[in-house]
């Protein structure tokens, strides 16, 4: 419900700190005490599996085939997880959830691991029994079950989603010690489905359509607004998500899928698509998802997300443990235009640039991986990325952002981050002039 | 001889016919996929109503008197009696001339731009925990105290469809049509090399203090 920042502004206290009764015990802030030791089924503090000694797993037998049906990650890796902030929002039905960036390697982000964002929680859909309704300014109102929606031509693409309060608690400071809060409303899947305009063409599309509206089945029954030419660019109505079935979070059985625009228009759980003349003005096209300028004058329907970028190693969840020496700069960059161009890097606040490598394939938007060489001093250093897509744009600074838009417009924050490495190697969240 | 080069001939032009017939037939304007939704069906899932004009509001009326009971049974414990909003729960009044303050208070009398975008909200969702429970008399009724409560109808008024649409919201004005972006646009090639007129200053350092780092409970 609360995108809206002035919820974070206030200085009420943070979430409980890391707690200090899981199994993994008393893990420092940050998450600085490696955890390797205390790992289940090991004896704290012993070495016994290490050279020369040969190691348990190696002198037993492990779990058969039917172990696990479908697997799971290593019980190693039960830390890589969504997070959510507890103070943001009244109720989890209503809230937002993050990606934890700082774990991830590559572009694809693992289903289980994608953000979440739910006006009226999850629901439980019987695809059975889940329908979708084609109608409005049509030839020829339709109805399709799963089976139909299958039936249809495929396409699958690899995009981004991002919700457009990605960072939205920074208009006015840094807040959020963590890439996953700070830009952890992103994620980037394998989407596959039917085109909508090859659905809309099933109904046949009146000349006087201009909008439609897409509705949610869910207890929010969300709907948006989009108009007739993106529908019919390249959106697809998605029943596959990296290479299964979508997760019911994200839009089991069917789920809207709109490359480059805000998140919320990608209606989950997609159940009636209305060809119109016009928008429905509903509440998330003005309440919510409008962006409130310094006059008073709220911006709508800005659906693109422009450019925007974030170095994931260093951050402050993943300290420079190493001391000084060689730290390989890890990001991500992406673009709602098109194609990442270029991403630029740096270590000194932005006095010196450097471009960084992209990890190919660089796909039209969709997550791209960058890279970037580094020997860390072991002094302060303030790092940078700076993102320029196929048009040109140039990822703005704050600075740049706030003298345009002011701090009250809570979406669509894509300002360059600063991360300040501290000479102990600890990373903060930081803005910088 | 030349008869068979002729064949030849013939036949791939007709291949080539065929491929470019065969692509075609791949991709039809129709699949003949689904069927006609039927009218019944449509009516139990066209709720939306347009914000602006309430193009879709259905008959029905209720009146301030009868909304605020509603109101008071089914949205007080989270909204507030009043609408202030109980904790972190949304309000639904008050806020005017916020919106160019350092707290803006969007709310319906404050922000929302018409009135029957209430309606199609609290119909299609409200109340929070028990969504599309409410009846259109019921809903009428319940956005007449709402709007009572925002000053935008008298305590005694009675609510329906074509009055709901004359109402004019104090922010009717307020949205920006077209969006105005690339509106942060960098001039010329964006700077390599000793792009800083002044030192790093860092501005905003309060992350560190509240300290909103992702744990590792695993939770
Ligand atoms: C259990 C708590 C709860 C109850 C009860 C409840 N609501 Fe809500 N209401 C919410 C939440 C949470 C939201 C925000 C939902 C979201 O994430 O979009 C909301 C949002 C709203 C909004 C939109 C506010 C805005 O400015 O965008 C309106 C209007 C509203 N509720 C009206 C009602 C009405 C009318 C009722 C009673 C019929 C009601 N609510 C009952 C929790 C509640």
């Amino acid at each position: 419900m609360n995108d809206d920042p002035r919820e974070v502004e206030r200085p009420t206290p943070p979430p409980a700190r890391p707690s200090t009764t899981g199994r993994r015990g008393f893990l420092a802030r940050g998450g600085l005490v490696a955890a390797a030791a205390s790992a289940p089924g090991l004896a704290f503090g012993k070495d016994e599996n290490l050279p020369p000694n040969v190691p348990e797993w190696t002198k037993s037998l492990g779990p058969g085939v039917t172990a696990s049906p479908y697997g799971a990650p290593s019980p190693f890796e039960k830390t890589v997880v969504r997070r959510h902030v507890e103070w943001l929002t009244a109720t989890e039905q209503s809230s937002i959830n993050f990606t934890p960036l700082h774990e991830l390697h590559g572009i694809v982000t693992p289903s289980g691991l994608c953000f979440e964002r739910h006006h009226g929680g999850v629901p439980e859909i019987d695809p059975a029994q889940h329908r979708l309704i084609v109608h409005g300014m049509v030839d020829r109102p339709l109805i399709f079950t799963m089976d139909d929606i299958v039936r249809f031509p495929s396409v699958s693409r690899i995009h981004f989603l991002e919700c457009p309060a990605n960072g939205g608690m920074e208009w006015k400071g840094a807040q959020m010690d963590g890439v996953q809060f700070t830009h952890g409303m992103v994620h980037c899947c394998e989407w596959t489905g039917v085109r909508l305009s090859t659905l809309l063409a099933e109904a046949g599309v009146k000349p006087e359509a201009k909008w439609l509206l897409a509705e949610g089945a869910d207890a929010a029954a969300m709907t948006r607004s989009i108009p007739i030419d993106k529908a019919l660019d390249d959106c697809i109505v998605c029943y596959a998500q990296n290479g299964e079935r979508i997760r019911p979070e994200n839009g089991y059985p069917l789920r809207l899928m709109v490359p480059g625009w805000e998140g919320n228009v990608q209606i989950k759980w997609l159940r009636r698509v209305k060809l119109g003349d016009r928008p429905w003005h509903h509440r998330e096209e003005t309440s919510k998802y409008t962006d409130l300028m310094p006059d008073g004058k709220a911006r709508q329907f800005t659906f693109m997300m422009e450019a925007n970028s974030v170095v994931t190693s260093p951050c402050p969840e993943k300290p420079m443990k190493h001391g000084k020496g060689f730290h390989e700069i890890r990001g991500l960059a992406w673009s709602g235009r098109g194609r990442i161009k270029r991403v630029d890097v740096s270590v000194d606040g932005g006095n010196t640039w450097k471009a960084a490598e992209l990890q190919e394939p660089v796909l039209s938007k969709c997550l791209t991986r960058f890279r970037l060489p580094w020997s860390w001093d072991g002094g302060p250093a303030f790092v940078q990325s700076r993102a320029i897509d196929e048009t040109g744009y140039v990822q703005p600074t704050i600075d740049q952002l706030r003298a345009v838009r002011g701090v009250n417009s809570v979406y669509h924050k894509n300002a360059i981050h600063t991360w300040r490495v501290n000479s102990d190697g600890t990373v903060n969240n930081v803005q910088i002039t | 001889m030349s008869r068979s080069r002729n064949a030849l001939a013939l036949g791939l032009a007709a291949l080539a016919l065929l491929a470019a017939t065969g692509v075609a037939a791949q991709t039809p304007a129709r699949h003949g996929i689904g069927r006609a939704a039927t009218a019944a069906e449509i009516r139990g899932w066209d709720i939306d109503v347009r914000g602006d004009d309430g193009l879709g509001l259905p008959p029905g009326k209720g009146t301030v008197e009868q909304g605020e009971k509603l109101y008071l049974q089914q949205c007080a414990s989270c909204h507030g009696e009043f609408g202030e909003g109980n904790g972190r729960w949304p309000e639904l009044m008050g806020g005017h001339g916020s919106l160019t303050s350092e707290d803006p208070r969007r709310t319906i009398g404050s922000f929302w731009p018409y009135a029957p975008g209430v309606f199609d909200y609290v119909r299609r969702t409200m109340p929070f925990t028990a969504p599309q429970s409410l009846s259109d008399d019921e809903t009428y009724a319940i956005v007449a105290y709402m709007l009572n409560i925002n000053d935008l109808l008298p305590a005694g008024a009675e609510l329906d469809a074509a009055k709901l649409r004359a109402i004019r919201m104090p922010n009717r004005d307020g949205f920006l049509q077209g969006d105005p972006r690339p509106d942060v646009v960098a001039k010329g090639e964006p700077c390599m090399t000793n792009c800083r007129k002044e030192p790093v200053r860092v501005t905003s350092d309060l992350a560190r203090k509240l300290g909103v780092t992702p744990n590792n409970r695993g939770n």
